[in-house]
């Protein structure tokens, strides 16, 4: 099981982070940056599977194919700019935390934008 | 992945808050802070690529270009 050697590992540098806290606390900060990277890239696989699924069930279903890779472009955006901010506010630094989910919340409302006008589009047509 | 890194970066940092306590109690200020700076940079360079890996894995992973 792939879970409890994660839960360790998390265990494990919870510890070192906790004892290098008091000694150096920015190497802390690069222990805590280096363990979300090795616990997020031992879930990359199942994470693609089950990406691959969908994406095959939205092409079996005749879905519109970019409705898909902008809600999957959502997803990593916010995945990518939670690890900054959540970093950012580890380091004691909230003020670029907020600023670094302001800007992810500016890219995601643009990326949201053709969804929203296709939805637009369609109340139109509806009306009569 | 490697869990080694974590170990690395964990004995990186303690080793040198020792070199520095001893550097300093030894009154080479300059030195001490050098010290600091050296392990800084150099665990720096590891996390930059391991940063670059996963911002490669996720923009492959989630379609990002």
């Amino acid at each position: 099981m792939e879970i409890f050697q994660i839960i360790g590992i998390g265990i494990i540098a919870t510890i070192l982070i906790v004892i290098l806290k008091s000694v150096r606390s920015d190497f802390a900060i690069y222990v805590s940056i280096v363990t979300g990277i090795i616990i997020f890239s031992m879930v990359i696989h199942h994470l693609s599977y089950v990406i691959d699924t969908i994406r095959d069930l939205s092409r079996r279903a005749n879905l519109e194919i970019t409705y898909f890779s902008t809600i999957l472009k959502i997803i990593g955006t916010a995945y990518i700019v939670e690890f900054g901010s959540q970093i950012s506010r580890d380091a004691g630094q909230n003020s670029i935390a907020m600023k670094i989910e302001l800007a992810g919340k500016i890219i995601i409302m643009t990326l949201a934008i053709p969804i929203l006008m296709s939805l637009m589009d369609l109340i139109i047509k509806i009306m009569p | 992945m490697d869990v080694d890194l974590i170990f690395k970066i964990a004995g990186m940092g303690m080793v040198v808050a020792v070199l520095h306590i001893v550097l300093s109690k030894a009154g080479k200020e300059e030195y001490a802070y050098l010290t600091t700076l050296v392990g800084i940079v150099i665990v720096l360079g590891i996390v930059i690529n391991l940063v670059s890996s996963l911002f490669n894995n996720v923009k492959v992973l989630f379609r990002l270009y």
